[in-house]
């Protein structure tokens, strides 16, 4: 399972790969990491068939969470990749927006390994 | 001729006497006028009947002149002065005609119409210039009357001067407390987007550490597991200390990474704007939580305080509708000046004393009923009625705004149709009392 995670924070890359370091090691999961979302749509456009899961950060310069997300639904629709965001603690009004967005479902900061990995694993199952 | 002076005489007496009636002049008056009309009836006929026309003229004339200068030295016939001198005419046409008769009675009977005018004339002039005197009076007492009115007019509209000139001061007092609180609104809620904004941009990093330490501890414990049961014997003993310090280590960056969290995301839910909306509140939380803000607030201040926390909620207590952030704001305010309060008296006396702030809640009446005590050093009675005032403060210069309570009081009273009470003993403890309708 190809995972793209979308984060203007370089650091998040490190954490990703140490926190599922034993998944990957399986090859049960696969890491790509975008910096931004105009950067999140090239990888796209390039490999769009392998990503399964997108993983986005709403708050970044340029291009925000909830706009990659409208470009994702209205670009990408065979097959729709699973888009979840993560929304910041308390921010009522980006979680409304990115459900309008058609988001699948959403995480918020900071984020909780094992929530994620709870739901990782029920795609898993459920793909 | 004698007949018109004794006229003359009982009519003014009658006219003194009727004026005077209803006045309080009457009592004293009225006997000695009745009795000098009947000795100048009686003296009229006496003189007609018993002495010849020569004596009668200075009889008359004598009788009204002694009457005239009678009147004239009374205080109390003052007014009629006009009146009195317009019969002097008379008497001097009397006596003088009664001389003429004796000295030239020739001359006289020659010239008798002309004296008969004369006396008759006099008589009339007494009527005229009283009617004229009477005239002048009306005109003065209408001049007089106008003068009045005018007066009240003047006072009238001076007073609706002063009054509006009053309301203009309380106008203006009220703008300029207003003016302050929205000041004092707009720093806090300037403030508030401030805390909110730092929590923010602090949250992203610590995140990062509370990961990674986190993921540092996953990593070692694979360590451990893993590569380490590779290492001899020897070495094994030295790598699990260090790894076992790294974990400790970790733990502790964790530990205090979560407690930081922790207080940002208290910022964060107290920085959230008032949306100024009553919303469903459990008042008993909300008391509990600013009792505490307000108590680490001052220990914050003040390492060395101390003071014992006393919560006494009513289990029964209803979710109500009030304006949470508002609310909060008003248990900040008088959770802050009881710990001033306590730790005044703490200072003052030291030793035994122990200093407790006690909230308590409890359904009343159909409405809820809030009480905040504190045994510190009490409000003195004099200034009881002036604490709610705007700008009103017992603290140093610089220590207090004044707008605490006065803030209070508009949103309990005015943004929760409540009241608030005072108690309080000088010395012993203040308790404040609110009220809310359910």
């Amino acid at each position: 399972m190809k995972i793209l995670v979308v984060d203007d924070e370089a650091d998040v890359q490190p954490l990703f790969l140490q926190r599922f370091r034993k998944e990957i090691r399986n090859h049960e999961v696969e890491f790509d990491f975008a910096l931004s979302g105009e950067e999140a749509l090239d990888y796209l456009e390039k490999k769009h068939s392998e990503v399964v899961l997108i993983l986005s950060d709403i708050n970044m310069p340029g291009m925000s969470g909830i706009e990659l997300l409208s470009h994702i639904r209205h670009e990408y629709d065979m097959p729709p990749p699973v888009v979840m965001m993560i929304t910041a603690y308390g921010d009522e009004e980006n979680h409304r927006q990115a459900m309008q967005n058609g988001a699948d479902d959403f995480l918020t900061k900071p984020l909780d390994f094992n929530i994620l990995k709870e739901k990782l694993k029920t795609f898993v199952h459920n793909g | 001729m004698y007949f018109f002076p004794f006229l003359a005489a009982y009519l003014l007496i009658r006219r003194i006497q009727k004026a005077f009636k209803n006045t309080p002049l009457y009592p004293k008056w009225n006997r000695l006028l009745s009795a000098s009309g009947l000795a100048v009836l009686a003296l009229f006929i006496v003189s007609g009947l018993y002495f010849n026309h020569k004596v009668n003229g200075f009889i008359a004339g004598f009788t009204l002149l002694g009457i005239l200068f009678y009147a004239n030295k009374e205080d109390d016939l003052k007014m009629y002065k006009p009146l009195l001198k317009a019969h002097f005419p008379l008497v001097v046409a009397v006596l003088l005609s009664s001389v003429v008769l004796i000295i030239a009675p020739d001359f006289y009977s020659q010239w008798d119409n002309y004296f008969g005018f004369a006396v008759f004339g006099s008589f009339i002039w007494i009527y005229a210039r009283w009617a004229n005197t009477k005239k002048q009076q009306q005109e003065l007492k209408i001049v007089a009357d106008q003068k009045d009115e005018l007066e009240i007019m003047v006072t009238e509209r001076t007073a609706e001067i002063n009054r509006q000139k009053e309301e203009l001061q309380d106008t203006i007092k009220e703008l300029r407390a207003t003016q302050v609180q929205l000041i004092q609104q707009e720093k806090l809620a300037s403030l508030g987007e401030l805390t909110a904004g730092i929590a923010h941009e602090i949250q992203n990093p610590l995140n990062f550490v509370n990961n990674f330490s986190e993921v540092s501890t996953e990593l070692l414990d694979e360590l451990k597991t893993g590569p380490l049961e590779k290492l001899p014997e020897a070495e094994k003993e030295y790598a699990t200390e260090i790894i076992q310090d790294l974990t400790v280590n970790l733990e502790k960056i964790t530990h205090h990474g979560k407690r930081a969290d922790s207080i940002v995301k208290a910022m964060l839910q107290h920085s959230r704007t008032s949306t100024g909306q009553k919303e469903p509140t459990d008042i008993n939380a909300l008391a509990d939580e600013y009792l505490r803000l307000s108590y680490h607030g001052c220990r914050a201040k003040d390492k060395s305080f101390n003071a014992q926390l006393v919560t006494n909620f009513d289990p029964t207590t209803p979710i109500l509708k009030v304006v949470p952030q508002d609310i909060g704001r008003v248990f900040l305010n008088l959770f802050n000046n009881a710990f001033y309060s306590v730790s005044e008296k703490k200072k003052e006396l030291n030793g035994s004393y122990e200093p407790a702030v006690e909230v308590s809640t409890i359904l009343l009446n159909g409405s809820l009923e809030i009480r905040v005590k504190d045994n510190g050093t009490g409000i003195p009675e004099h200034i009881r009625d002036k604490i709610m005032q705007p700008f009103f403060t017992t603290k140093p210069t610089g220590a207090g705004t004044g707008l605490g309570l006065s803030l209070s009081y508009d949103i309990i009273v005015k943004g929760h149709e409540g009241k608030i009470d005072i108690k309080s003993n000088e010395g012993e403890f203040t308790e404040f009392i609110i009220c809310i309708p359910v």
